[in-house]
Parts: structure tokens; sequence; C-alpha cells
């Protein structure tokens, strides 16, 4: 359809057709943001720190008597990335069971966080870390020594997940 | 005999301690004032203030490979960034950068051609040749987006070649001569033609920016549509010369713009009143009012080079056919009406 009348060109007044009104003003805008204070992080001097919320590298929890995890398999299945490989092994304990091969690949792992979410023993959770720099493929493949986090430092992420997550999830479902 | 030598011993002089370091200097100032208008800080790793910048950029682009495409003509595509680089730096030729300095009874001009009686002519022969360097890239690269890159150049510069030309009718008609230093004088005795010359000034500055492709005229390389435009297929150092003739031509139209608008290396009053307190090295021909001289050149300069980067990172790019229609149905007519006026204007007064 060809719209003739009572176009963004008609409309514009007088002062707006010459342009250079506007342009004055706008070049006045961009002087104000060269003078206005500046939002560079000076990144490896000034880090970020982020809150609970944030989802960094999913990492195990680990506490004194060792890992959370029972090897359940769970994240492994969700995981739309494919990025998590467990297998279990039974532990001396009756119907526990462990993993003894835990491994994530944080060349695939997009961080959606749905192995915390579906994790039944609150074994896996997101981290603050984002440095994630590897030399060689292989390297990008986590085993248990690097995954397992001691549970004093996850803290914040478990009182995140605590205040929202289970909350919601564990509430009154409304009929939709 | 000593002409010849002198005007080589000033041309070089101006290159290594003009050209180039303005032009990385408007490398610097580009990267740090794009930054400062997003709200960010800019370079500042490279050395102080990240002031090395410039250095990094040219090794940089000095060990990069030479990639000479299989199907382009490689003499031309040789050529071309050489034109280019060669045209924004002859321009320079008549620019005055000081009036002159008394050397033993001799007067030395602060210009590599003083006296050049056809200086603004020259000047626009020059813009106009100018375009051979980017349609010869264009086409010689033998790659479509080149070619279009090129085309547009082509006829973007003489669309505008024609108001910048009539917008400095006015200028002559006022100065009476095509001396480039009379009309310095001229100005200083009679004020700064921008009095005069207000509607010819902001013609003469549109036409610039589109004469020399910058934002928002900048469509022979518009990344979006054209990818690099004209160089899309340079790279190593004929992308650097290339990079170099668009700043060369910055800060040789900047000053085109100080010299026949804002009095060029005029200042007025101030060395009036230092030979006033008895400062005789002020006086006309003294190496004190040469320098300073130079000086006011160099800040009205350095005023246009900041216009030109900081109109680049404000203003949205022109789409071609608006492009086209502000060359041809308003910046001609109203140069065609500003001569019109000036004429009458002198007849009157
Ligand atoms: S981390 Fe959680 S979901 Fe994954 S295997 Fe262990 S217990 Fe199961
Ligand atoms: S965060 Fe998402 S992608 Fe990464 S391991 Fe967990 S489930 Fe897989």
């Amino acid at each position: 359809m060809n719209v003739n009348e009572n176009t963004q060109a008609q409309r514009l007044s007088f002062w707006e057709k010459i342009y250079l009104p506007e342009i004055v003003k706008g070049l006045g805008l961009t002087l104000k943001a060269m003078v206005a204070p500046k939002m560079t992080r000076q990144y490896p001097e000034e880090r970020f720190e982020p809150d609970g919320s944030y989802r960094g590298r999913p990492v195990l929890v680990l506490e004194e008597e060792g890992e959370r995890c029972v090897a359940c398999g769970l994240c492994s299945r969700v995981c739309p990335a494919l990025a998590i490989e467990v297998q279990a092994s039974e532990t001396e304990r009756e119907k526990e069971r462990y993993p003894t091969l835990f491994e994530i690949n944080m060349l695939r792992c997009i961080f959606c966080g749905f192995c915390e979410e579906v994790c039944p023993e609150e074994a896996i959770v997101m981290s603050k870390d984002y440095e994630m720099v590897f030399e060689k493929r292989e390297d990008g493949i986590l085993g248990k020594d690097k995954l397992l986090v001691p549970v004093a430092q996850l803290q914040d992420r478990l009182a995140y997940l605590r205040r929202h997550q289970y909350y919601e999830n564990a509430g009154p479902q409304e009929a939709s | 005999m000593t002409e010849p030598i002198l005007a080589l011993l000033k041309t070089i002089v101006l290159l290594f301690g003009v050209v180039l370091p303005g032009a990385s200097a408007c490398v610097y100032f580009e990267r740090k004032i794009s930054a400062w208008i997003h709200y960010r800080i800019g370079p500042n790793r490279v050395g102080p203030l990240g002031l090395l910048q410039p250095i990094a950029d040219v090794v940089k682009l000095l060990l990069k490979e030479d990639i000479v495409p299989r199907a382009a003509n490689s003499f031309f595509h040789f050529l071309a960034p050489l034109i280019s680089i060669a045209i924004a730096v002859a321009t320079f030729a008549i620019v005055p950068f000081g009036h002159y300095i008394d050397v033993g009874g001799q007067n030395l001009y602060l210009a590599i051609a003083p006296h050049t009686n056809v200086g603004i002519l020259l000047f626009l022969a020059l813009t106009s040749v100018a375009v051979y360097g980017l349609t010869l890239a264009g086409w010689s690269s033998n790659s479509k987006y080149s070619l279009l890159g090129g085309l547009r150049s082509a006829s973007q510069m003489i669309s505008y070649e024609l108001s910048l030309g009539l917008a400095l009718v006015g200028v002559l008609m006022i100065a009476g001569s095509l001396e480039v230093n009379e009309i310095v004088q001229r100005q200083a005795a009679g004020g700064w033609n921008i009095f005069y010359q207000p509607l010819g000034f902001v013609i003469f500055l549109v036409a610039a920016y589109a004469e020399t492709n910058r934002a928002p005229f900048d469509l022979p390389e518009a990344e979006p549509e054209l990818v690099g435009g004209y160089h899309t297929e340079y790279s190593g150092m004929k992308f650097g010369i290339f990079f170099l003739a668009e700043y060369a031509a910055m800060i040789a139209s900047s000053a085109i713009m100080a010299t026949l608008y804002f009095g060029g290396y005029h200042l007025p009053f101030v060395p009036q009143f230092l030979v006033g307190l008895g400062f005789e090295t002020f006086a006309p021909g003294g190496l004190g009012l040469a320098l300073l001289e130079v000086g006011t050149f160099t800040a009205k300069v350095a005023f246009f080079l900041f216009v030109y980067i900081w109109v680049r990172w404000s203003i949205p790019r022109f789409r071609y056919d608006q492009l086209m229609k502000l060359g041809w149905k308003v910046l001609l007519p109203l140069s065609l009406v500003n001569v019109a006026i000036t004429g009458i204007l002198m007849l009157l007064f």
C-alpha cells in the first residue's frame, strides 16, 4: 500500500525539516554524554562481584561428610546441552550411591541452571565463578576435583534458592 | 634555485611534523571521543592514558598480511591507496600555517606554495581528483561490494563538489582573489568570513563532510550494506594508507575551513596588545608572532577536527536517496542563492 497522507515526513515542522536545529540538539546531547560520568569497569583490577542470583559455573556442593550428590543422574538427564556425565556406584551405607565419575563439559554448558533446579539433593548449584579460561579443549571438561566446592562458599546461592525457587515451586498451584 | 629546495624542505617538515602526528592524534581522539560519547573510557592500556594506541595500531597494520584478491587488477589495486594519500596530502600545499618570518631581510613564508595565485582552484581540482582513489580501489578489487562503494563515492563526490565550489564563490567574491594568503589577510583586515558568509559556511561544511566521506555521509564504506565499501578487499598497510588518507583529508579540509571562514592564522587583538607592551617579537615578521599564528591556526584546525569526530558519533548515516536529494535539491540551490545574495549585498554596500 502506498501511503501518501499524514506520513512522518509530512508531520514534521519546518524547523525539523531543515535538520540543522535538530542536529544541533543531537550534538548537544552527545556533548553532555562526553562529560558525563563513565560506566566502564576496569575489569582485571575492578572485579564484578555477582549476587546470589547470578548463574555462573555449575558446581557440586561439598559438605564435611562428603559430597551431597547421590548420583541419581537427573541433572545429566535434564541438561539440554548434554554437558553432564554421571557414573554411579554404591557406598557402604545401605541404599546409598555416590558418583564415581562426575564431569561437566564447560564447552557445552549453557548456564541454564536446569541441573540445579532438578536436583533432589540440592547437590549441584550455580556458583559465582565466571572466569573460565582453558588452553586446551580437554581442559574444558571439569571432573570432580574441580567441581566440588565447600558448602560454606555457596551460602549466597543456597539462600537465594530457598528464597525464590523452591518456595515458588512448592507453593499452592493456581488452577490454570 | 632556493625556492624549490625550500618548498621541498617545507614539505618534509609538513609531512612528518603535521600530517603523520596529526593523523595519529586524530585516530587517538576518534577512539577517545567515541568512547566518551558512549559513556566509556576508551583506550587506556597502551602507554599512559593510552597515548601509544596509534603506534600499536600502526604496528598491527604493518605486520598484517597484505592480501591481493586473485581476480583483482593488482596494479590499480596498488595504485589506488597511493592516489588517495597523495591527493589528501597535496592539499596542504596551499594552506598557510602562518604569515611569514623575517630571516635576515628575507621573508620566509609559512606555507609550501605561498603565492599560488590559483590556490582555491587548486584545492577544488584536488578534491575532484580524489575520487579516483576510491573509485579505482572499488573497481580494481573486482568485488561487488567494493565496486558499489567506489561508484557511490564517485557519484557522491561529484554531486557535492558543485555545492562545495559554489559555496566558495561567495568567499572569492568578497576577497576578490584566489590566493589563499590574500584571503586570510583580507579577513584580518575586514573581519572573518564567517560573519559575511554564514550560509556559505554551513553549505561548505556539509559538502566537505560529504567530500571526505565522513559520517553522516560515509556511504561509500557503509558497513551494514557494503561490508567495508571500497576498501573491503584491502588489508594490511594498504588499508592503513586509506585510513591515513581519510584522516589527512579531514585535517586538510579542516584547515581549509579555518583558513577561508575563520581567519586562518589570524588572531585578533592579542599581537597588537603584546607589541604595545613592548614585545618586538610579536610585530609582523617576528618569530613570536609566527609561533602565535601557527598556534592559533592549529587550535582552529583542532576545533574543526573535533567537530568532525563529534558529528560522526552523533548523527546516523543518510540513506542514499536522501543523500542525493540533499545534494542536488537543497544544497545546490542554496549555494546559488548564497552567491546571488552575496552579489546583491556587495552591490548595495
Ligand atoms: S547432582 Fe543432583 S541431580 Fe545430579 S546426579 Fe547428583 S543428586 Fe542427582
Ligand atoms: S547449567 Fe544447564 S547446560 Fe549447564 S550443566 Fe546444568 S543443565 Fe547442563
